[in-house]
């Protein structure tokens, strides 16, 4: 069912953030991320702190390093690559999902408030759980399923076949889009969001692959594909500029057009 | 503990905004039931409505419900062309939500006008 307000244990704590100053800095700039402890138990809070932005990196994630490096070792989030390949650092940043990692701090307008991925479970601070993203990208069998026996080599592809498949295959799974879309907000449970089904989708158009009906077949339902309304919201804050919204619209065609 | 905060989005507003006025459609329509039902019935029945059309909250009414008619007319259409998909990339979805927005309000003035002359 739809959720229109947090629960009680979600609501953020507004009295208990804590704020760290930056004595001398010679550009502050503030940060205004979302705290929350799973030991204490304690409502979330959003803590402030205070960067010198002479003495730090352009990016979003500079900034959280540098405060878990130099001001609040407590402060935990996910990062890797820090160049928007890996998808770790998928967070909420100034309202919209994208990565720290590829997020100038410029790109902001006063205060930069960091929020984990919206409507995800919290595990600590910026960390989603994430477990339920992964079954549902399982659910859809995310790899090449084929009938013909084997060839001595590669499964070959035409030029043409092969460019169907971009802007699908770039995807990271940062899961930015799926929890930008408010009909994944409420129906996560049964709806696979758009980041999965433009996986899926990047199954059903590959040339090689030869359970396109069976891939069709699975997704048949009025809750893993059809709860898509065209929000567009995925679109708009895919942080690789890829479209999902039009991966799941093809998607709905290919469902229309194997019926007439 | 749930994440709490997205900014509202152009495309997420406009895809509200759909859906509320679908839901003012509806119930728009039970009004134009009852107000053809009133007509139907002869001219004392339909004496008892008339005061409340006219009234300000009448023409309130009526106007959201026409402005509603045709922003979910003209989102359809956008809806439609999704459907074929047709403008699902991020620059045209935004020049036609636009579009949707200046076409409703124009329309609706323009039914307004006319019914005035």
């Amino acid at each position: 069912m739809a959720q229109f307000t947090l629960p009680k244990n979600s609501t953020i704590d507004k009295a208990a953030g804590k704020t760290f100053k930056s004595p001398g800095a010679k550009k502050p700039r503030s940060f205004k991320i979302y705290r929350y402890d799973p030991d204490t138990g304690a409502n979330p809070r959003v803590d402030t702190y205070e960067v010198d932005m002479a003495a730090c990196g352009p990016m979003v994630l500079d900034a959280l390093i540098k405060i878990k490096n130099e001001v609040d070792p407590t402060l935990t989030f996910r990062r890797s690559c820090r160049e928007g390949i890996c998808g770790s650092c998928a967070m909420n940043i100034d309202g919209t999902n994208t990565l720290a990692c590829i997020k100038g701090c410029d790109e902001v307008s006063g205060d930069v408030a960091i929020y984990p991925l919206p409507h995800m479970p919290v595990i600590k601070d910026l960390v989603p759980d994430m477990t339920h993203f992964y079954a549902q990208l399982a659910s859809i069998e995310p790899w090449l399923k084929t009938d013909t026996p084997a060839p001595t080599r590669e499964r070959l592809q035409s030029e043409d076949d092969r460019a169907k498949i971009d802007g699908l295959y770039e995807c990271i799974l940062c899961a930015c889009c799926s929890t930008s879309c408010p009909s994944y907000w409420w129906n996560s449970d049964r709806y696979l969001g758009p980041a999965i089904l433009l996986q899926a989708y990047r199954w059903l158009i590959d040339s090689r692959d030869e359970a396109t009906g069976e891939r069709l077949d699975a997704l048949e339902d009025p809750f893993k594909l059809y709860r898509c309304h065209t929000i567009m919201n995925c679109t708009k804050t895919c942080p690789k500029g890829l479209n999902p919204a039009k991966a799941i619209a093809e998607t709905k065609k290919m469902m229309v057009e194997r019926t007439v | 503990m749930i994440g709490p905060y997205y900014k509202p989005q152009m495309t997420s507003m406009l895809s509200i905004t759909h859906r509320i006025t679908g839901l003012g459609l509806s119930l728009g329509a039970i009004l134009l039931v009852v107000w053809l039902s009133c007509l139907a019935a002869g001219p004392d029945c339909y004496a008892l409505i008339a005061p409340h059309l006219a009234a300000w909250y009448g023409k309130l009414v009526i106007f959201a419900f026409t402005w509603s008619l045709l922003y979910h007319f003209c989102n359809g259409i956008r809806h439609l062309m999704w459907d074929l998909g047709k403008g699902l990339d991020m620059p045209t979805a935004e020049k036609t939500g636009y579009a949707v927005i200046f076409a409703s309000l124009g329309l609706t003035a323009g039914v307004f006008v006319l019914t005035l002359v």
